[in-house]
């Protein structure tokens, strides 16, 4: 869901080599590996790898890191267990799915004390999901926006009705998943992103299908590349990509802007969270990791690199004067009050979407 | 050497091919007939039927009928034109025409999406000489150029292997009868070069049927084919039941190509590349 360039097509390739050849990725620092070992799954390019080595380093802990690109990817490889992973980073509706599948182990906080850097806001906003707070420690979190280019499109952009505007009619970009391009009809239609009534849903679907001829195309992680190169106007795309491909234009010297925006009827606010799965050999590295993932000033060089807002309070404290102010980054309770967090929606709520999905996108 | 040491000898690829071959396509009937709680069914199968999955089957099939003809246009002068240049030159214009296919499709498919964006490469060229935009990409024929370049080496070099074959004096033959240009062609290469046709109209008809890749790159994820359904729900709907019987579906199409290579290639000439 949220990760930065990286092809499907990559990702499962580079799986395929990684589990042929039985390793991830591993920087053995000088004594790796006498601590034992930690699997770690994360979202690619989820990290600042230079964290990984000074992990490693430290504890003297062999960190195996392998990378998926979507939830569903990640929860096929937990679910099939032919490679087992400590700490794995899911995004909220799948960590309630695994939750409820009995996936997961309960986190001893007594090896996590630096879990109190985490301001308390996202520990209530993850009891979507994690009612008690036993599984999961947030690491990241954001929005879904509207990115725009402001030499392309001259009205200010407050709503998701505006991917609905024919003068952008090719110029749109909208999210190639399934719970996010519906989370916008959703949104724009005062449903809640997390409906399984059919005639709601089906009042999207007709939305998407009718949006379908002004949409340039369905991207991911192109969203980004897209923008960057002024291919597009306008699109969806995740908080955390923002500073990112805001500075690319910077470097590129692009003769426009991108600016983002959190739509006036509300969004999707997300967590991706730090979780340990019930058959993990080595707990309590997994919670060492945790804990040293979240010290403020790791927590805030991560940031730096990954550019997705960190829910470390402490880290956040330690930000320059600007990028606290960054709304679009970090924005207000009050710009946030009509957003939702993903919820699980069962299987059968899946097959609905995507049964519905397949005729958006065969229309 | 006796039959009990050949038998050895095929041991490592009797292994390979149950392994990799017999077992996984024995999973896809499994999953394919079965229903999530595993009780037997034909509902995954018969889905095909269903209003996306039947629409994307028809636009699979005419897409990948329409780059099989261009395929087929394209390939047979320059598979005559091989045939008619000496040795080893003829062997040089093929291993440049091979060439690219060392890299990696995926890259080249990329490479396409590149030359064909809106800013992209061909219509910044198009701009700076003050022509029209060449706006195909995210639609269907985008999908068909990707299928036509990816996939004409297949039709290439089994029709020039067939026609590599065949003896001049077959063609000098008929010329000394009386045939003109237009009868040699029709009534002596045209007949013999089919083994060649064939195999080179299976191999491009049936990767094009079922590609999912070039349909998702050049055409935006916006056109649907049965590729794409059946990848949609592996990876994404996570229904593997669904995605197996309709992969059987695809496997109906690829069993009569074989049939038909069978009938017209009974000597393997032109998969013989």
């Amino acid at each position: 869901m949220k990760k930065k360039f990286i092809s499907t097509m990559t990702v499962m390739s580079m799986l395929f080599v990684a589990v042929l050849s039985g390793c991830g990725k591993s920087d053995a620092g000088a004594k790796a590996g006498s601590a034992g070992e930690l699997y770690v799954y994360n979202w690619g390019e989820y990290i600042d790898e230079s964290i990984i080595d000074e992990f490693q380093k430290e504890t003297g802990i062999k960190v195996v890191y392998d990378m998926f690109e979507t939830n569903e990817d990640m929860y096929s490889v937990i679910e099939a267990g032919g490679v087992v992973y400590d700490a794995v980073c899911p995004s909220d509706y799948m960590i309630e799915k695994m939750i409820k599948n009995d996936m997961l182990a309960e986190i001893d906080f007594n090896n996590v004390p630096n879990v109190k850097n985490i301001d308390s806001k996202y520990m209530e906003m993850s009891k979507a999901f994690d009612p008690e707070n036993k599984y999961s420690v947030p690491y990241t979190w954001g929005t879904v926006g509207i990115l725009y280019n402001t030499s392309m499109v001259k009205d200010d952009i407050t709503s998701w009705g505006d991917l609905w505007n024919t003068k952008y009619q090719g110029n749109i970009l909208m999210q190639d998943s399934v719970r996010d391009a519906f989370m916008v009809g959703e949104k724009l239609l005062g449903y809640s992103i997390n409906t399984t009534d059919k005639s709601e849903l089906e009042k999207v679907k007709d939305k998407l299908i009718e949006q379908k001829p002004l949409v340039q195309a369905y991207v991911v992680d192109q969203v980004r590349d897209k923008m960057i190169g002024g291919e597009a106007a306008i699109g969806v795309i995740y908080s955390g990509e923002m500073l990112y491909v805001q500075n690319e234009v910077k470097k590129a010297g692009g003769d426009f802007e991108l600016k983002y925006v959190i739509p006036k009827e509300g969004t999707n606010v997300w967590i991706d969270s730090w979780v340990i799965p019930k058959n993990a050999k080595n707990k309590e590295n997994a919670e060492k990791w945790i804990d040293f993932l979240n010290r403020p000033e790791i927590a805030k060089k991560n940031f730096e690199y990954i550019t997705y807002p960190t829910p470390n309070k402490a880290a956040y404290d330690l930000l320059d004067k600007d990028l606290q102010n960054n709304t679009a980054l970090f924005p207000t309770d009050d710009m946030l009050k009509n957003s939702e967090v993903y919820k699980y929606i069962g299987d059968e709520g899946d097959n609905l979407y995507n049964e519905l999905w397949k005729e958006v996108k065969g229309n | 050497m006796n039959k009990d040491f050949r038998k050895v000898l095929a041991f490592p690829y009797i292994i390979w091919m149950a392994g990799f071959t017999i077992i996984p396509l024995s999973l896809i009937f499994i999953y394919g007939l079965t229903d999530k709680s595993g009780s037997f069914t034909f509902a995954n199968v018969l889905a095909i039927f269903a209003g996306e999955h039947f629409k994307a089957l028809i636009l699979s099939i005419s897409l990948s009928v329409v780059s099989t003809v261009i395929c087929l246009i394209m390939a047979f002068p320059l598979a005559l034109t091989l045939k008619s240049k000496k040795l080893d030159k003829g062997s040089l214009i093929v291993f440049i025409f091979i060439l690219p296919m060392w890299m990696n499709f995926l890259l080249r498919t990329l490479a396409w999406l590149s030359l064909l964006e809106k800013n992209g490469i061909i219509n910044t060229i198009l701009h700076f000489l003050h022509l029209p935009g060449l706006n195909i990409i995210n639609t269907p024929a985008a999908i068909i150029l990707g299928m036509v370049y990816n996939y004409l080496p297949f039709m290439v070099l089994p029709i020039y292997n067939v026609l590599e074959k065949i003896d001049d004096n077959t063609i000098n033959a008929a010329r000394d009868l009386g045939a003109n240009t237009m009868q040699t062609f029709t009534k002596v290469i045209m007949p013999l070069s089919i083994p060649g046709i064939v195999s080179g109209v299976t191999m491009v008809f049936v990767p094009a049927l079922t590609t999912f890749v070039i349909s998702n790159i050049l055409g935006g994820s916006k056109v649907l084919l049965i590729g794409n359904v059946i990848e949609q729900e592996f990876t994404k709907g996570s229904n593997w039941n669904l995605g197996s019987g309709l992969s059987l579906i695809m496997m109906i199409f690829i069993l009569i190509s074989m049939a038909f290579i069978a009938k017209y290639d009974k000597d393997g000439e032109g998969i013989s590349v």
